[in-house]
């Protein structure tokens, strides 16, 4: 029993100081984003390496959950006779739920992982120490651009995420199925409305890039200096980012229902 | 380089890494100008201490004096003061592997200094004549074989011309010609720059040749003082590192080990 508390003290102590030691860390970079020089070249490499190299995983994956969505929508609407209303059904599911969190979920395993990957490498092979004994700030010119990179590159990259499921969706539905592709657009347009649905979207999308930007160049700054180091900073990454960014949609939705 | 030759210093330092420790009362001198070799079996903290020196880790006791002044208790921004007047040669070579060999050199000179484009072209092959090298500016790193990183990792660690070199395991997995072209370079550079050099090493042959201080880590603490010296002292495992003696014990305990 005793030892059963000890371990439980021990697991929260250590929980506690990590938790501290990520928010320390968060101000830090925060403090590197806003001081000179803002560093504009190694964002705009890093939003290349983030985002251009996401796009195919990215335009795939909205295809298929739109055409995915087409297919079940039309099977449950045709019921109802109400099957001019799938492009409302398609849209509503892409724009407040499914394009942010899937896209982020997809970026916390294609590009979070890679960060924390690349971060963690650095640390294994010295060149973060290495620019510390140049007296240069590594959080400054390794980390800064890797995080404020991928909340830029998050919106965009759900925006793609969508488009490309509406697509889908209306591949399947009007020219599979034989929906009216008037009444799809239609419905589309009429039911997805810009401050409930597209803002709180764009607001998901950019908390998820901030979660993934954080959890990924911390798990890979902190890292064990070794292989075994690297792994499980990148393994950590895909776990606590994707169990994050699930925990924060349902805030996010809850909070954006509350004050609409 | 400054105009003095700095002094360094450790007096009652105290390490442990978790639970095991590494440092109990570490107390030694580095002499100004002077080339001092650091010795010690595997795992006795030799690279522990360029590291503490460097303020890349702290001890839990004990004082670091860089010309006076104490890295244990700098802040981030004094101990970057304190860096611009070292340079560290990393065992490994720590450059940045998505840049190649004149961006790695050049990278400090554009972070720290004012210099013109054209002036940093010329410093950077200044240095890289000075180890050696010749046509190697536009290689990544993984271009490069062990012992040309070494040295490109030699030339930036001389390129803000540093008053103290700190150089660890500089002879590591090198072959014997390269690793007395490293040996040569060194003693040439303290010889006609006065810089003061820190050393890690293994090679008890080599330590012989360049050294003028060794500082022999053991049980926690250090023996010091010049090589001939060390080597004719009464203490037996001191003698028995500098020397050529095989120590019959260990020969016996491995016969033993091997026969089971």
């Amino acid at each position: 029993m005793t030892d059963a508390i000890r371990t439980l003290g021990f697991l929260a102590v250590r929980a506690a100081a990590d938790l501290g030691s990520a928010a320390a860390f968060f101000a830090d970079v925060a403090r590197c984003m806003v001081s000179p020089p803002l560093r504009l070249r190694s964002v705009i490499d890093e939003t290349w390496k983030l985002g251009v190299l996401s796009l195919i995983v990215i335009c795939v994956c909205g295809l298929t959950v739109g055409m995915v969505l087409g297919l079940q929508g039309y099977n449950t609407l045709v019921r109802f006779g109400a099957t001019e209303s799938l492009g409302a059904v398609v849209g509503l599911s892409l724009v407040r739920e499914l394009g942010p969190v899937l896209t982020a979920l997809l970026a916390t395993g294609r590009a979070g992982s890679a960060t924390a990957a690349e971060i963690g490498s650095m640390v294994a092979s010295e060149q973060l120490d290495g620019l510390r004994m140049m007296s240069i700030d590594p959080l400054d010119v390794v980390v800064m651009p890797k995080a404020v990179a991928m909340v830029l590159v998050m919106p965009l990259l759900s925006a793609l995420f969508i488009a490309c499921g509406v697509f889908g969706g209306w591949l399947v539905g009007v020219r599979l199925l034989g929906v009216d592709g008037g009444a799809y657009l239609t419905s589309l347009e009429t039911s997805v409305d810009f401050r409930d649905d597209v803002m709180s979207s764009l607001i998901k999308a950019v908390v998820f890039g901030v979660l993934v930007g954080w959890v990924a160049t911390y798990r890979g700054y902190t890292s064990a200096p070794n292989a075994a180091g690297v792994s499980a900073a990148t393994t950590s990454t895909v776990v606590v980012g994707s169990v994050a960014i699930l925990v924060f949609d349902y805030f996010i939705t809850a909070l954006w229902g509350v004050t609409s | 380089m400054s105009s003095h030759p700095t002094h360094i210093a450790l007096d009652g330092v105290a390490m442990a890494f978790g639970t095991r420790p590494v440092f109990r009362h570490l107390s030694c001198r580095f002499p100004p100008g002077a080339i001092s070799v650091i010795l010690g079996g595997s795992g006795s903290g030799k690279s522990t201490i360029l590291r503490m020196i460097g303020g890349l880790v702290r001890p839990q006791a004990g004082r670091i004096l860089v010309d006076g002044d104490d890295v244990t208790r700098c802040s981030k921004r004094q101990l970057y003061d304190v860096r611009r007047r070292l340079g560290m040669l990393f065992q490994g070579g720590a450059l940045l592997d998505s840049m190649t060999v004149f961006d790695n050199l050049a990278f400090p000179l554009r972070e720290r200094s004012r210099l013109d484009a054209a002036a940093i072209s010329r410093t950077v092959h200044e240095k890289l004549e000075a180890v050696g090298l010749h046509d190697v500016d536009r290689l990544l790193p993984r271009q490069l074989s062990g012992g040309m990183a070494k040295r490109v990792g030699l030339a930036r660690a001389l390129i803000g011309s540093p008053a103290v070199l700190l150089c660890d395991e500089p002879f590591s997995g090198l072959d014997p010609i390269s690793s007395r072209r490293i040996e040569a370079l060194l003693v040439r550079m303290n010889r006609t720059l006065g810089m003061t050099m820190l050393v890690v090493s293994h090679d008890v042959e080599s330590t012989r040749r360049m050294a003028d201080h060794v500082v022999l880590i053991e049980g926690g603490g250090a023996v010091e003082g010049p090589f001939a010296t060390l080597r004719d002292s009464g203490t037996p495992y001191v003698r028995t590192f500098l020397s050529d003696e095989v120590d019959e014990t260990l020969v016996d305990e491995a016969q033993q080990a091997l026969a089971r």
